[in-house]
């Protein structure tokens, strides 16, 4: 008994030596689209300042929406911009508003694991609407087929895969959805969460590509870095100006250029189905939400001073994980915006 | 029982014509009264669980009412809740479980309490309580890398070629869900329906078997058609048991289960289970209605365990009684 | 009559042989079990494993140190907290209580035991996470503790009602307090159970997942002291095993390779500890 009772107290006595060590540490949740970039991110900084540790963990964007109102995480992480009940909700329950910040701009990209092909598939507005809304069910579908001809598409069970929980990548996809069907906007809509016509849920991102890898046949939709990383064939989309477009840096940064010059003062803003011959139409702007009052000084300065580096020395590695720069003008008024974190 | 507190050997004055003080300074009160507080905290904690379900759930409560157990939808966007997709996946899945544990676990049980040398026994025994205390997360990696690709590949495949015309096995089989959940679910309890089984047959009073077989029964008549109805209902003890155990599992089910709120005749179909759905949106949740309506989820999965657990024990309880005691013919 | 004692005969030698079929399958699942796990995990374990952190996503390398430390904090709070509530309220029961209590607070017990671990993971969450606007290690070590109450109160109770009436009559009569007794005799005589107690409930909540996800919540780096969010293994396990990424499944494995071996090598010392000194006489 007394021994036991040693080893207890010696862990600890461990544990507060951790306690000891005067590092800041920040907790940050939400988004599973920018991981890779964010996890990039703050190894990063951690190493160029090793007294600060930004923990990011990804939940899902309705996840970081959720735990920055509650305020149980320092800042929140959210491809689907707040709505203006979340927003009235923060500022109901804070007293002060919160602030969204774009990062990176990314892009959701069709991904499949078809055995036998190996091609890129051309997907049209249709394809995509029908084959989510459970009316298109096997690969061999004229809707499917007539875009790529020349692709042995055989006649299995098309397995949709869809995201499981509150997630910033399904309102990037559900928006686009509902922009181009009339069918999907009024049966469906657009959210971090809904009600899914048919398929499988998948956790994050990560869950979602790991099931598509695994199962034949299926289809979803991922975060192009997810889909690169494991080495997971995506298609090509057809977008506003009819033309099939594959998600890359060049067409990302395309889709964003109208939205540059006119970005509201909120930064909150859709650019999924953005006009454009050159523009990849399911391409988002992803948000760091930080609470504009941030009583702790040095989480505060450390937070401002994360987000000055990531629009400055951060944009320079976006593009290895794929990834596009934010526009200038963005970067230039986001800046600005900082000063308004007290 | 606390039958100590009757036996004061009377070395000294009895305990109500001393002072409260030096009853004190003895430490007795004292030791009586933390250990008391500790005792209560424990029922203080319990109670707070209910409590904090009940209100937690306050909204879709007065929203929906009972109407939140007869719909199927699962809808935030339009912020509407229903619960049956859950049960029934959660039902389901613990039915299959079940289906197959029940028959496997009481044989092995069988096996070990009526066949097996006593050595040979308790050794089978020890395994099988280190398998009941492998860890759910653990299941759920077997069942995504190892269960579910061999569905996939062989055994729906198997099971559509000879039984596809059934209604449980129509439809593609992806691997994932309700049927692999169930398997998964089914090796987890099987430890808990033996353990408890065994006990209860092995504590099956000796006469009843040597009176079967001084009749002319043979070994499996005397097991099957006296001892094992001796012991039903421990043995429907171990069932409801490993029932509680099946309905409340989380991490191996909401792995290889397929997180879609679906309510579906075929087992190859994906589905969810309260458990599991919680676990998956309760940190996303955004908005009270959809937070609290899986807080109601939780308080409908906790009242069922409940109720469960309650009848596992008394039915335990019961034969080992029967068993001991009384016999009632 | 012979050929329809032969065929009962057949039928009594089948029927024990598929029973002796049954318990071999379900034995078998253990080292099946086993066997996948160091198959897959022994090959990816490294010194990495053990002493690095976590990389960043999609870069290999990475470890699980601050996971081990993590679980590690996480169940010394959970023994800190759970232990006494047990073990005390189980002394109330076995010496102080009246019938009608020793009822409510067993019934109590057997209901938090029977909890679903995800609903305990709610109730932490409303009561600690909430309300300190905090993910940290203490609301961790809370849901878990709560785990190892039950376990802990009905196991110590069961060996202190089984120390024989003649050692606390003897200790009565040489004029010893009801509370000296207690802690001079009888909890000594009934330590083996009570520490095999304690031990198979630190085993049980050492695996749990599902109270860590809404409480621990999870950390990439150290966590440093009690009240940050911390890593654990067996929420680690979670997270990587669903992932596409082939290290992190490996990780995985390693992960639970780890876990299982400590559970299962915890589970075989409770049992060893309690057939060398028998307390309890055999149902």
């Amino acid at each position: 008994m007394k021994r036991f009772a040693a080893v207890l107290f010696g862990t600890l006595g461990l544990a507060a030596f951790f306690v000891a060590r005067a590092a800041l540490s920040i907790t940050g949740a939400g988004a599973t689209f920018p991981y890779p970039m964010y996890s990039k991110w703050f190894d990063e900084y951690h190493k160029k300042d090793s007294n600060i540790e930004i923990n990011y963990q990804s939940i899902g964007s309705g996840g970081g929406i959720k735990q920055v109102t509650e305020g149980t995480v320092d800042f929140g992480a959210s491809d689907g911009p707040m709505n203006d009940d979340q927003l009235k909700a923060y500022q109901d329950k804070h007293g002060f508003p919160i602030l969204h910040f774009p990062t990176v701009l990314g892009a959701d990209v069709p991904t499949y694991n078809i055995p036998g092909v190996t091609q890129e598939l051309n997907f049209t507005q249709d394809a995509l609407a029908g084959i989510f809304l459970g009316k298109i069910t096997k690969w061999n579908d004229p809707a499917i087929t007539s875009s790529n001809k020349g692709v042995n598409l055989p006649a299995n069970d098309i397995l949709v895969v869809h995201r499981a929980e509150g997630s910033g990548t399904t309102y990037i996809w559900t928006d686009y959805l509902s922009k181009i069907s009339e069918e999907w906007k009024t049966k469906v809509g657009k959210a971090t969460a809904v009600k899914w016509p048919v398929g499988l849920g998948g956790q994050g991102n990560e869950g979602v590509s790991g099931l598509i890898k695994q199962t034949p046949n299926s289809f979803g939709y991922v975060e192009l870095i997810y889909a690169i990383q494991n080495k997971m064939p995506y298609g090509r989309v057809r977008n506003s100006s009819g033309e099939f477009i594959k998600a890359d840096l060049a067409s990302v940064t395309a889709a964003a250029a109208g939205a540059a010059k006119n970005m509201p003062d909120d930064f909150r803003v859709s650019i999924t189905d953005a006009p454009g011959k050159a523009a990849y139409p399911i391409s988002s702007f992803t948000w760091l939400l930080i609470p504009s009052k941030i009583p702790d000084a040095g989480k505060r300065d450390a937070i401002k001073g994360f987000v000055k580096w990531a629009l400055a020395d951060g944009q320079n590695l976006v593009e290895s994980l794929s990834y596009a720069k934010l526009p200038k003008e963005v970067v230039a008024k986001e800046t600005k915006a900082l000063d308004m974190i007290q | 029982m606390a039958a100590t507190s009757t036996i004061v050997p009377s070395a000294g004055p009895t305990v109500s014509s001393r002072s409260f003080l030096s009853r004190l300074r003895d430490g007795d009160e004292i030791a009586r009264l933390v250990t008391f507080l500790f005792a209560a905290s424990v029922v203080l904690v319990t109670l707070l669980i209910v409590y904090e379900l009940w209100l937690g759930s306050v909204l879709p409560r007065h929203k929906f009412g009972f109407a939140f157990f007869r719909t199927s939808v699962w809808d935030p966007v339009f912020e509407e809740f229903g619960a049956l997709p859950f049960i029934y996946g959660t039902l389901v899945t613990s039915a299959v479980a079940l289906l197959i544990a029940v028959p496997l676990g009481i044989g092995a049980a069988i096996f070990l309490a009526e066949l097996a040398p006593a050595r040979v026994s308790d050794t089978l025994e020890f395994f099988i309580d280190l398998l009941a205390a492998v860890p759910s997360v653990i299941y759920g990696v077997l069942g995504i890398f190892i269960i579910v690709p061999l569905m996939r590949e062989h055994i729906q495949p198997a099971l559509k070629d000879t039984l596809g015309f059934l209604p449980i096995f129509k439809g593609p089989g992806y691997g994932i869900g309700l049927l692999t959940a169930g398997i998964v679910l089914a090796i987890m309890v099987i430890p808990y329906i033996i353990s408890v089984s065994r006990e209860v047959l092995l504590s099956v009073p000796r006469d009843q078997r040597e009176a079967a077989l001084a009749l002319g029964s043979t070994r499996w008549e005397s097991t099957w058609k006296v001892v094992v109805p001796f012991a039903r209902t421990g043995i429907m003890g171990s069932i409801f048991l490993a029932l509680a155990r099946a309905l409340g599992e989380t991490m191996a089910v909401t792995m290889v289960i397929g997180n879609t709120p679906l309510i579906s005749a075929s087992l190859f179909s994906p589905g969810d289970s309260i458990a599991s759905v919680i676990a998956s949106q309760f940190k996303e949740a955004t908005g009270d209605l959809y937070t609290q309506s899986l807080i109601e989820l939780g308080l409908v999965l906790f009242l069922l365990t409940f109720i469960l657990n309650g009848l596992a024990r008394l039915l335990i309880v019961v034969t080992s009684q029967r068993g001991s005691g009384t016999r009632n013919a | 009559m012979n050929s329809g004692l032969r065929w009962r005969k057949f039928v009594s030698n089948f029927m024990l042989t598929m029973t002796g079929v049954c318990a071999v399958v379900a034995v078998s699942a253990l080292f099946f079990i086993l066997g996948y796990l160091v198959y897959n995990g022994g090959t990816s374990i490294s010194w990495n494993f053990f002493t690095k952190l976590p990389a960043p996503v999609g870069e290999n390398g990475g470890g699980m140190a601050n996971a081990i430390l993590g679980s590690a904090k996480l169940l010394a709070l959970a023994t800190l907290f759970g232990v006494p509530v047990g073990f005390l309220g189980a002394v109330y029961l076995a010496e102080f209580s009246g019938a009608k209590i020793a009822f409510i607070v067993r019934y109590a017990a057997d209901l938090l035991n029977g909890t679903p671990s995800i609903v305990i993971g709610i109730f932490a969450y409303t009561l600690v996470v909430h309300p300190f606007h905090r993910y940290s290690t203490y609301a961790g070590g809370f849901a878990l503790g709560l785990m190892m109450i039950p376990i802990t109160l009905r196991s110590t109770e069961e060996f202190l009602l089984a120390v024989p009436r003649t050692l606390r009559e003897g200790a009565m009569a040489l004029g010893a307090s009801k509370w000296k007794t207690i802690v001079s005799v009888i909890v000594p005589a009934a330590y083996r159970g009570i520490l095999t107690a304690i031990l198979l409930a630190f085993a049980r909540v050492a695996g749990e997942t599902a109270p860590l996800l809404f409480t621990a919540l999870g950390n990439r780096y150290w966590s440093h002291g009690l009240n940050e969010p911390t890593a654990s293994l067996p929420v680690m396990i979670y997270t990587y095993a669903i992932s596409a990424y082939d290290d992190w499944h490996r990780q995985a494995w390693a992960a639970g390779l780890v876990l299982l071996t400590l559970i299962l090598v915890i589970n075989i010392v409770a049992r060893a500890i309690l057939s060398r000194g028998v307390s309890v006489p055999r149902a």
